[in-house]
């Protein structure tokens, strides 16, 4: 599944990350990388963009990046 | 408080867990001497504490200017490293996460890094400023500079907080991982700034490490790049896990904590609304009172220096001229105080990537970038500073629309017109009893103005800027008491850019007005000889022949369907270069002495009584409100062109701006005026 689908709260590892343009490297700099945990914080008040938190840092990306990540959840 | 000498590289550690490094063939080559003041660089993420640490380095000895040929400002200050030295210059260079840029900051801030910046020399040395409460993500950029072979300090900020949040840092084992010193600072209470001191200099000593790697990943294709940013997180996570150790209490941050209210699903938009009326209440109305002091004071002084000085052409030129420009300059300064203390507050504290994150569904309903409303607020006090803020925003074709669209936000510098038309039209009048008229009006020139930055924002992204939405990708920064020291260094910052550009600009229209309204004297074609007075009871004749006077009459067949005489058309003239000039020079045209304020009730009193030769009276309120919207639609500023041209680097973009407001203007004010009067107005 992917960053924009998951309930919050939960935690998640990132399994991949589409960088078809220059943002999915930018994300990844900023530590979305493979095998990083992630957690969906919140959504602005109109639904987009999200919050994340991930390497003990809040991110906002919109739905549309957060597609962009794969992700897993429940192998802790 | 440990600073560690920062060993050779590897003979401590294994290869697995450190930076791989290859030798270099010449490393004597930056061995320096201590005797030339050394150029120091200071680097970091955004967030990370660089403003704090820079500030605590050099107290008040910095300076501000613009790197050549950009717009992007360099802050440098004087940094004594030890009393024997000469003080060291140190550079602040705007935030990047990586070496790898996509914004016009990031890739300045790289090409100093890395000495390849034209008039900028390679910095001696480079202090990376590393947040320890964000380790790893902080960590990237600090492995990717450590590779260029440049002597590194790291500087660990936040340390007392990641402290606090349980995360123990071995300090020594860090840096010897990664073949650097590494020294814990807290900049607010100057904790760990001698031991920076000490680092800086053992570094410059052992000049560069004696090897250096070449760099991987600049130029590289997408998939080389992706492999080495993996194997790069990879490598720091094991330092990392190698040398701290985090112990989670599992409870939800501060911050986090805080964030639950101020972006509440239906709270955030309420508390954004309220922070922003305290800004706009700030701004206009707690600025008042200076700024009528200021404007009492200019005049006293010209009033005095003319009952002291014979009069003649240099009295003139000192107070018409002159102490009329200076004052109209210092009277914004209350304003873009009260402004740049909101946001540099704001800024400070975390809650304008915040605003960002409320914002930026709207903004994408335009096209723009949630970062876009930074600036887009900050162009309600002065679009020069807005205009400089959008090189936050990464894409260029997103940038640039924001640029276009920053001038509909209604500056301050339209507030002296609106507020001269209302005394003169609408004073005193209510609407249902107990809303004042004229605030309304001025609540509708800000409501318009934002009406048509949508429109044009929304035209242009399918036009001429067509682009696909542009990625959102920002760092909410954990909040913080804003820093007091910060917070001061922005405002004087701020203050003296202000006065030095747009005040160098004001005052230099100023007398060139003064000299355009002067001359040629009444009845003859070349100046008079001193002793003849200039703005008398009689200069109506004077006026009327002067250069600005004639090229007044000259658009007046254009500007009569607006509802404007040959005398507004004198103004219009001279508001190009500054729309608050336009009062000044009414107050000339209609003789009441240029020192007429906003508020002068002469001034009122001239455009209420002004008639046409036909008996009919220049002034209506219709003609007021079509004034208004003139002054809320058009680019009158030269100082917004001249911003506009060095942020976009081409006459292009400026002129084309210039060009579609001054025809939505001249549209909207005709529409205004006509149509007003076939319904009845007048």
């Amino acid at each position: 599944m992917t960053l924009d689908t998951i309930p919050r709260d939960v935690a998640a590892r990132v399994a991949s990350v589409e960088t078809s343009g220059p943002h999915g490297l930018r994300l990844m700099e900023m530590g979305v990388v493979p095998g990083a945990l992630v957690r969906v914080v919140k959504s602005a008040p109109l639904g987009d963009p999200i919050q994340v938190c991930v390497r003990n840092y809040h991110l906002a990306l919109r739905r549309t990046e957060a597609q962009s990540i794969t992700v897993t959840i429940g192998e802790e | 408080m440990n600073v560690l000498p920062a060993g050779g590289p590897l003979s401590h550690n294994s290869m697995s867990t450190a930076i791989k490094v290859l030798p270099v063939d010449n490393p004597s080559e930056s061995a320096l001497s201590l005797a030339r003041p050394l150029t120091i660089a200071v680097a970091g993420n955004p967030n990370a504490g660089k403003t704090s640490l820079f500030n605590s380095l050099t107290g008040l000895r910095q300076k501000v200017a613009n790197y050549p040929g950009v717009t992007v400002e360099s802050k440098s200050g004087q940094w004594s490293l030890s009393p024997e030295l000469p003080p060291a210059r140190l550079i602040d260079l705007p935030g990047l996460y990586s070496l790898d840029t996509t914004s016009l900051d990031e890739e300045i801030a790289r090409d100093i890094l890395l000495g390849q910046a034209a008039a900028i020399a390679k910095p001696d040395v480079i202090v990376v400023v590393v947040d320890a409460t964000n380790l790893v993500r902080n960590l990237y950029l600090a492995t990717q500079l450590i590779e260029t072979g440049q002597p590194i300090v790291l500087a660990l900020t936040m340390f007392d907080l990641a402290e606090r949040s349980q995360l123990k840092i071995d300090v020594e084992k860090l840096g010897a991982a990664l073949g650097v010193a590494v020294v814990p600072v807290v900049a607010k209470r100057h904790r760990g700034v001698a031991e920076l001191a000490q680092a800086v200099l053992a570094a410059v000593k052992r000049g560069a490490p004696q090897s250096a790697r070449e760099f991987e990943s600049l130029g590289k294709s997408d998939s080389q790049r992706r492999t080495n940013l993996i194997r790069r997180y990879a490598l720091i996570e094991r330092i990392v896990s190698d040398s701290v150790v985090a112990t989670d209490d599992g409870k939800a941050g501060l911050s986090e904590r805080i964030d639950r209210v101020v972006t509440h699903r239906f709270l955030g938009p309420i508390i954004l609304l309220l922070v922003m009326l305290l800004v706009f209440q700030a701004i206009f109305s707690w600025a008042n009172l200076p700024m009528n002091l200021i404007d009492y004071l200019f005049g006293a002084l010209g009033e005095a220096v003319r009952a002291n000085f014979p009069p003649g052409v240099f009295t003139d030129l000192l107070c018409d001229g002159i102490i009329a420009g200076v004052g109209g300059v210092l009277a914004f300064l209350p304003q873009i105080l009260l402004l740049f203390l909101f946001i540099s507050i704001l800024e400070d504290s975390g809650y304008m990537a915040r605003a960002a994150f409320l914002m930026d569904r709207l903004m994408r309903a335009v096209g723009l970038h949630g970062k876009a409303f930074v600036p887009l607020l900050s162009s309600f006090a002065c679009a020069v500073p807005g205009i400089m803020a959008t090189r936050t925003i990464e894409n260029p074709k997103d940038r640039i629309a924001t640029i276009m669209i920053a001038p509909f936000m209604s500056c301050s510098a339209r507030l002296p017109v609106y507020t001269l038309m209302i005394a003169a039209f609408f004073s005193g009048q209510k609407v249902f009893g107990f809303i004042s008229m004229g605030a309304l009006i001025i609540l509708g020139m800000y409501l318009l103005g934002i009406a048509v930055a949508i429109v044009v924002a929304w035209i242009l992204k399918r036009t001429i800027l067509n682009a696909p939405p542009p990625p959102f990708v920002m760092e909410l920064p954990p909040y913080r008491v804003p820093n007091f020291g910060n917070v001061a260094h922005a405002l004087l910052t701020r203050s003296s850019v202000f006065i030095k550009r747009a005040g160098t600009v004001i005052l230099s229209i100023s007398i060139l007005l003064w000299v355009l309204v002067a001359f040629p004297r009444a009845g003859s074609s070349t100046p008079a000889p001193a002793g003849t007075v200039v703005v008398s009871e009689s200069s109506n004749n004077q006026i009327q022949n002067s250069f600005a006077g004639r090229a007044g009459r000259v658009i007046e067949p254009l500007i009569a369907p607006l509802g404007f005489d040959w005398k507004i058309g004198v103004g219009l003239i001279s508001s190009f270069a500054a729309r608050e000039t336009i009062i000044s020079t009414l107050s000339i045209v209609y003789n009441v002495g240029s020192n007429g304020d906003n508020k002068s009730s002469s001034l009122v009193d001239a455009l209420r009584n002004a008639k046409r030769t036909d008996g009919s009276p220049v002034w209506t309120p219709l003609t007021g409100l079509s004034l208004m919207i003139f002054f809320l639609l058009a680019c009158q500023c030269m100082s917004t062109v001249a911003i506009v041209r060095r942020e976009t680097n081409s006459w292009r973009w400026p002129l084309f701006m210039v060009g579609y407001m001054l025809v939505l203007a001249y549209v909207a004010s005709l529409v205004t005026y006509q149509g007003g009067r076939l319904l009845g107005f007048s």
